[in-house]
């Protein structure tokens, strides 16, 4: 399950929401990351990006990955402006036992990081600045600077 | 005709170019000085798939996306 919100997301309502569709699904872990901004940099906030068409397939991906351990993936993300101390992302996975969930919780956090094809920009002075030094170029960047 | 279209930061238009491969595309890009840092960094994907080689071949209606350096969460 893939959820995007304009703003920051409501956190307690989506675990919440995420719990009660699977405490009856015989899952014996459930893991979620929570990831909250920080008053960092003399940012006001951060806002976001989202190219949903790529995004939702490698979520899928995933999901398909989860699902040949017997476990699932759920995972939210803000649209737009998020404000310091506000959260704008949650990835959860429920599985059978722990281990799958503490092992899938990590390579999935940091391949998002690296391949979701979301944009983060400092928000500062009401201005939306590229957070290009902490971005990562996605896997075969590159291909059409070839000089030939 | 080939709709190219530029993602994220890049404040680019998106272009609608008669062309039939990625080179052809690489070519005319790289023709534009702004656009030189963001063709060394970004990703290419055609109709929603990320692609490797230059070669790939396009056809009337296919839809190219210039996918720049991410940074969910």
């Amino acid at each position: 399950m893939l959820e995007l919100y304009d703003g920051g997301l409501d956190i307690p309502s989506i675990l919440k929401k995420w719990y009660c569709q699977e405490s009856t699904q015989n899952y014996g872990a459930f893991i979620p990351f929570v990831g909250t901004i920080r008053d960092e940099d003399g940012i006001d906030g951060l806002s976001f990006d989202i190219y949903e068409p790529i995004l939702e397939k490698w979520f899928q991906g995933w999901q398909d990955k989860a699902k040949e351990k017997n476990a699932i993936i759920k995972m939210a993300h803000s649209r737009g402006d998020v404000l310091v101390h506000q959260s704008s992302y949650i990835a959860a996975i429920f599985s059978p036992k722990r281990r799958v969930a503490l092992e899938f919780i990590d390579l999935f956090v940091e391949d998002f990081k690296a391949s979701a094809p979301i944009w983060k920009y400092d928000l500062k002075n009401k201005k939306r600045i590229y957070a290009l030094e902490r971005s990562t170029r996605i896997k075969g960047s590159g291909l059409l600077g070839v000089s030939t | 005709m080939v709709k190219v279209e530029f993602l994220g930061p890049i404040q680019k238009e998106s272009l609608n170019l008669k062309i039939s491969n990625l080179q052809e595309l690489a070519t005319i890009l790289q023709k534009t000085p702004e656009m030189t840092e963001w063709l060394a960094n970004s990703a290419i994907a055609v109709n929603d798939t990320l692609v490797s080689s230059l070669d790939f071949a396009l056809k009337d209606g296919d839809k190219v996306s210039m996918l720049p350096p991410v940074c969910g969460g």
